[in-house]
């Protein structure tokens, strides 16, 4: 498989976003360092989506700027996973695999596609259509999906909270070990995904919105489900969490 | 099985009732003939019934191409271009708000008793429900699949041709079967207006005959085309969209 490019660390400076006159967040800052994953937590509504959402280019800020600290452009280099596996249903897993290259009227690389499918977990399957695929495997023509697209910057919007406990710790597992030296951003409203996925960890809470201070878990992602520090920075995000929503 | 035995047996009832009212209601056969001398005008004319329904089947499957083809071809545009939308949309409520009726003899004045004003009458009736269902259904991409898209680098065409438009084909197939039932009134219309065959034609000219159980017959086949007509669309069209979910 080819190289990916050198993954560019991502700078969001100043993000203001209003949502009918309210301020969903305020000048918002954050750091994502090349090549390093940064799990963003935080009850729902808070703006987590809107964040990431401006971060894909997909919406726009009153003020503030999303960028590459290498000052090249960021768009291109961008991979967005959504929360469901947004499968387009008339086309077969192979297909779907290689969207992104259809749509931009390229020629699709089959055996690209065919590979990742096998790293998935799923050969034999490129002929499936989304309807006969369980939640799990729908999930893992996704990642793929994502791997196709082969982007050093790869934005993640609570990937696997439709799936069960067991699959969705399989598939942490997976994507951790398959998109890792990429930069990654990754919001959760999951502590136990957010540990096992992240090198560092932020608090989103508040109206407007604030980042809580970087919370580090001491390993290398995908950590193990009852590693003994992971659980412990569990319990002390859980705490921050609860602090954020005022309990 | 039950899908084949429950159509039939209401057909056997209906014919049953239809049987028991000619014989014992004391109906004279003018006004109400049974179903056995219908069935014997029907074996007895064939020749001259079949040649009649030919010409309204013509007529029918011309009006339905053209409407379907016309009606996808209003809503596409609709969808991809704001300005035409805002002009074409009020046209289209406008020509529903005129009766398709009132317009029959006008059309036959100006095309003639032939094909032309038949066909015009059956795409008037057929285009609005296939612009209306598609139309809506352009509209209503899922929002994740369009986002996808979109931090995927696709254009603007790229996007309509190879998402909105997959998208909207469940919904264009509900307008093209409500399109395959009432096509057969466009050219009915017509040919009472003003025509030299069809069944249209031949129910007319029987009713002034009093001829009625030549109408009845001519009544049966039309009804026999309009199901097998609805049937064959439906049949396609399950083909065709075998990839949604609920098909």
């Amino acid at each position: 498989m080819k190289q990916t490019p050198k993954p560019p660390g991502l700078h969001l400076h100043g993000l203001t976003l209003r949502y009918e006159g309210r301020p969903l967040f305020e000048g918002l800052a954050l750091r994502v360092p090349a090549g390093r994953c940064v799990a963003l937590l935080g009850a729902s509504g808070v703006g987590k989506t809107s964040l990431l959402r401006i971060a894909a280019g997909l919406e726009t800020p009153d003020a503030g700027v999303v960028e590459a600290d290498d000052g090249q452009a960021l768009a291109p280099r961008i991979a967005w996973m959504g929360q469901q596996d947004l499968l387009y249903p008339w086309a077969r897993a192979l297909e779907n695999v290689t969207l992104g290259s259809r749509l931009r009227g390229q020629r699709p690389d089959h055996a690209r596609a065919m590979a990742l499918l096998e790293a998935v977990g799923l050969a034999g399957r490129e002929r499936a259509l989304p309807k006969e695929l369980s939640g799990g495997m729908r999930q893992r023509v996704a990642l793929a999906r994502t791997l196709y697209e082969d982007r050093p910057v790869v934005l993640m919007d609570e990937p696997f909270s439709a799936l069960d406990a067991i699959t969705r710790a399989q598939m942490q597992t997976l994507a951790a070990t398959l998109l890792a030296g990429r930069t990654m951003l990754l919001i959760t409203h999951d502590p136990l995904e957010a540990c096992r996925l992240g090198h560092s960890l932020h608090v989103m809470a508040g109206q407007p919105a604030r980042l809580g201070p970087a919370i580090t878990v001491p390993g290398t992602p995908p950590r193990a489900p009852d590693d003994e520090a992971l659980l412990h920075t569990q319990a002390e995000l859980l705490r921050a969490l609860l602090a954020g929503q005022g309990a | 099985m039950s899908r084949v035995l429950r159509p039939l047996g209401t057909c056997v009832g209906l014919l049953a009732l239809w049987w028991a009212l000619a014989r014992f209601a004391n109906i004279p056969a003018f006004l109400l003939p049974g179903p056995g001398a219908v069935a014997q005008t029907l074996v007895s004319q064939w020749g001259f019934l079949a040649r009649n329904a030919l010409v309204t089947l013509l007529e029918i499957a011309l009006g339905l191409g053209l409407g379907t083809l016309f009606g996808a071809g209003c809503a596409l545009v609709m969808v991809a271009s704001r300005g035409v939308q805002r002009w074409l949309l009020p046209l289209l409520l406008l020509s529903q708000a005129v009766p398709v009726f009132a317009l029959a003899p006008l059309l036959v004045l100006w095309l003639g008793f032939g094909l032309a004003s038949k066909v015009l009458m059956a795409v008037l009736v057929i285009f609005f429900p296939v612009t209306a269902a598609f139309y809506d259904g352009l509209r209503r991409t899922e929002p994740g699949w369009l986002d996808l898209a979109r931090t995927m680098g696709a254009s603007r065409l790229a996007i309509l041709w190879r998402v909105r438009l997959m998208a909207a084909l469940p919904a264009f197939g509900a307008g093209l079967r409500i399109a395959a039932s009432v096509a057969p009134i466009g050219a009915i219309i017509g040919e009472w207006a003003g025509a030299s065959e069809g069944l249209g034609y031949v129910m007319l000219n029987a009713n002034a005959r009093m001829q009625t159980d030549v109408m009845f017959a001519a009544l049966v086949l039309l009804a026999a085309m309009t199901i097998l007509l609805w049937v064959g669309v439906d049949m396609l069209l399950k083909k065709l969209l075998h990839w949604a979910p609920d098909s």
